[in-house]
């Protein structure tokens, strides 16, 4: 059996990467995509210590299974909104370069 | 037999009311009535009022004891206590009858005389008016002297200062001789203002009784004087003095009198001369109790009475308007009044006040009737003058009639007799009486006077009989001036008699004047027997025929005199007075009343005026505007403005807020640093926070 801490440890690689990823790249479709590792590091972090505390319980708990699918749900939804999103300011500006949306600039 | 007399008396507050009726009803429907419509009312309340006041005379023999009848409460704060209550004796009652009696002749009087006189003036629509004012003064005097109390007193006393200011000042538009000018309505105020001089006296006498005896009441103030100290009852009488100086007319403020002679004849008779004027001897009778207690005080009142008598004759002996030698006639009466009762003698002053009531408005009214007698033959001239020109000529007669003819002025007149016979014999009735001639009522009540100054108080018998002495010879030369000799103007020449109706009144009159000394006949002394009820103080004056005599001798002396001066050799038109030649510079002063008028002038009103000036030139607009607003207040709030707007406005709190808002611009231009418009930074930015808080919750 894999021991949690490799999962914990993926989930921290996958998580970091998508954090780099949301700060460094500039396209809004890949920063989405970075948005979605995140998410799915926190959702591989979530099941991890569900299974961790179900082996050590005699009980079964699922709460964290549960979540992710919470989390799968909320992430879609804002998927759909994301994208409707992102095709509005590409259909204003010809670009979908996040440094370009600088409207609010002081 | 008490139930009918005490009837009688509850009618007393009839004596104001009557009045006052008449006057409302001529004041609100006046307007509607005719001229003897007018007349009558008033004459009517005032006649009612003269029967009310007998009936009281009547309950009065029958139940001497005093009476006072309330009739409303008027002040009651703490101790102090004054009601409106009518006090009957019989001193109240013998002013009632002298006021309503004297005064009903004269309202009748004037039914006639006003008649002619707003004729004459161009100005019918005073008639009624002037007998509005006549019923306001009766019901006043009837106040006056009818309370209970030193303060109703004082009500009835001021409200008839006001009549006199108003009936002085009733032709307010004209002079004397009906020309526009200012002259009559300074005459009022000037009698107005005189007597308040005298108010202050009666006011500091009537608030030194509270104080000291803590009432006002006649009753309680004589019950508490006699344990008074004597400092108390001096002042008291000085104060009181002040008053009767002001009101009848003594030195010093016996200035305003001759100058109330402004007023319509009617009003010299009834106000100026028989009863508002009396009002001071009144006082003094009624306070009788307070001056007999105090030596020092009748002292004063007796000289000052008896300077006044002989100051006024020397003034009378020298003028020349008929109405002007009656005026200081009455100032000088009114010195033999409060010389009396200054000596104690308060019977026999009660006896003069009333006989010179009778004897002095029958002069006036005749007078009155002289006056209009010339205005008549004044006016039978102008219009004879005008029919003959055919209407344009009036002015070029000119010279024979002046623009102004002055119908007063004895040097216009003599020969009136001729003219005039009815008038003339009632005018020798009255001089007979005024100088004191047996047995008319003048020589009764003068020599009442007389005998008792010559028994307590020589100096004053001295000074009264050189003025009785002079009030011989002042009203014989005024008889041979204006009834005997020639006519010295034409208008004499025309003159005619006065209706009736103005002399009706004078013959009733001319009869209390002959048989007025019976009042008070020696031996019988009904008067003082009836006083005597009300003041005890009052001693039966004895008849001394030694001071008869005298005066008797001295009067006869002066009247001759008179003849031998004025009627020898009558004086001719612009002749001069014959005493100037005989007196000089003496006459000089006689005739312009020794200068007093001016000598006030000088010493009070020019003061008066120099001191308003200096108040209101140097202390309000040098010092106040000039000084103190401009220097002080508008440039002490300038520099004061300045300060706020300059160091405090500008240095500080200016410099406070440009330090703040410099604070937050300089904070917002660095944090729009932050704003760079990169949603990645931003985000960055949000993951560091995260971070950090994760990091202090982690490790704290």
């Amino acid at each position: 059996m894999v021991p949690t801490n490799y999962y914990l440890a993926l989930a921290a690689i996958l998580f970091t990467m998508g954090a780099m990823g949301v700060l460094i790249r500039r396209n809004a479709l890949v920063i989405f995509m970075s948005v979605e590792l995140m998410l799915n590091a926190a959702n591989l972090t979530f099941v991890t210590f569900a299974r961790m505390y179900s082996t050590l319980n005699t009980t079964s708990v699922y709460n964290g299974q549960i979540f992710v699918f919470f989390v799968m749900t909320v992430a879609a939804a804002e998927v759909a909104v994301g994208l409707a999103l992102i095709v509005a300011i590409f259909r204003n500006k010809q670009s979908i370069d996040v440094d370009q949306l600088n409207s609010l600039k002081g | 037999m008490m139930d009918n007399t005490s009837g009688f008396f509850s009618l007393v507050p009839l004596i104001v009311f009557l009045p006052v009726l008449g006057m409302l009803i001529n004041l609100i429907f006046g307007s509607k009535f005719s001229e003897k419509g007018i007349g009558a009312v008033a004459a009517t309340a005032s006649g009612l009022a003269f029967v009310v006041a007998v009936l009281q005379a009547y309950s009065l023999s029958v139940a001497p004891a005093a009476q006072n009848i309330p009739v409303a409460q008027w002040i009651h704060i703490g101790t102090l206590v004054i009601d409106w209550t009518f006090r009957v004796d019989t001193l109240s009652v013998t002013m009632m009858l002298v006021v309503s009696g004297v005064g009903t002749l004269i309202h009748i009087y004037a039914i006639g005389y006003m008649h002619e006189d707003v004729r004459f003036k161009n100005d019918e629509g005073r008639y009624r008016r002037f007998f509005v004012f006549l019923n306001l003064f009766i019901a006043m005097m009837m106040i006056l002297v009818s309370g209970n109390s030193y303060m109703m007193l004082f009500v009835g006393w001021e409200g008839v200062g006001l009549s006199s200011f108003l009936l002085i000042g009733f032709w307010y538009d004209m002079d004397t001789l009906g020309r526009p000018s200012f002259a009559n309505s300074n005459a009022a105020k000037k009698a107005f203002i005189v007597n308040r001089v005298g108010d202050f006296g009666f006011l500091l006498a009537a608030f030194m009784m509270f104080w000291q005896f803590g009432s006002t009441n006649f009753d309680n103030v004589f019950a508490a004087a006699p344990a008074a100290p004597a400092w108390v009852i001096l002042w008291i009488t000085i104060f009181l003095l002040v008053g009767v100086a002001g009101k009848s007319a003594q030195i010093p403020l016996y200035i305003w009198l001759p100058d109330a002679m402004a007023g319509p004849t009617p009003v010299s008779a009834l106000i100026h001369a028989a009863t508002m004027v009396t009002a001071g001897v009144y006082l003094v009778t009624r306070s009788a109790p307070i001056y007999t207690l105090s030596a020092d005080a009748q002292y004063i009142v007796a000289t000052l009475g008896a300077l006044t008598a002989l100051f006024a004759a020397t003034i009378a002996v020298g003028q020349y308007d008929i109405k002007k030698v009656l005026a200081y006639s009455t100032i000088s009466q009114l010195g033999f009044m409060v010389a009396a009762v200054g000596m104690g003698a308060f019977s026999a002053g009660m006896f003069h006040l009333i006989t010179h009531a009778f004897f002095k408005a029958l002069l006036f009214l005749s007078a009155g009737s002289v006056i209009l007698g010339m205005e008549r033959g004044h006016h039978h001239l102008a219009h004879g003058s005008h029919g003959d020109h055919g209407g344009h000529g009036s002015r070029a007669e000119a010279g024979t009639i002046p623009e102004v003819f002055d119908p007063g002025d004895m040097r216009n007149m003599g020969g009136l007799r001729k003219q005039m016979p009815v008038t003339f014999w009632l005018y020798m009735i009255g001089t007979i009486a005024l100088a004191g001639i047996f047995p008319f009522a003048g020589f009764w009540s003068k020599d009442e006077i007389l005998a008792d100054a010559f028994k307590n108080y020589p100096h004053v018998y001295w000074i009264l009989s050189a003025a009785a002495f002079l009030t011989a010879f002042y009203m014989g030369r005024q008889i041979w001036m204006v009834f005997f000799g020639q006519p010295r103007h034409e208008v004499a020449k025309h003159a005619e008699e006065s209706p009736l109706i103005m002399t009706a009144p004078l013959m009733v009159l001319a009869a209390l004047s002959v048989l007025g000394g019976l009042l008070n006949m020696p031996g019988v002394d009904t008067l003082s027997l009836w006083l005597k009820q009300t003041v005890e103080q009052i001693e039966i004056g004895e008849f001394n025929p030694q001071v008869a005599l005298i005066s008797t001798a001295l009067a006869l002396l002066a009247i001759f005199l008179s003849w031998w001066l004025y009627m020898r050799k009558p004086i001719q038109a612009g002749q001069p007075d014959p005493l100037k030649k005989m007196l000089g510079p003496i006459f000089t002063g006689m005739e312009n009343k020794w200068f007093i008028d001016e000598a006030y002038w000088f010493v009070f009103v020019d003061r008066y005026v120099d001191l308003a000036r200096f108040l209101a030139q140097t202390v309000d607009w040098n010092f106040w505007h000039e000084w103190f607003h401009n220097s002080v207040i508008a440039a002490g709030f300038v520099g004061l403005t300045r300060f706020l707007a300059d160091p405090v406005d500008l240095g500080i709190v200016n410099k406070v807020s440009k330090v703040l808002a410099d604070a937050v611009q300089a904070s917002a231009q660095s944090l729009r640093k932050i704003q760079n418009g990169f949603v990645r930074s931003y985000a960055l930015s949000v993951m560091l926070g995260v971070v950090a808080i994760l990091g202090y919750l982690l490790f704290k």
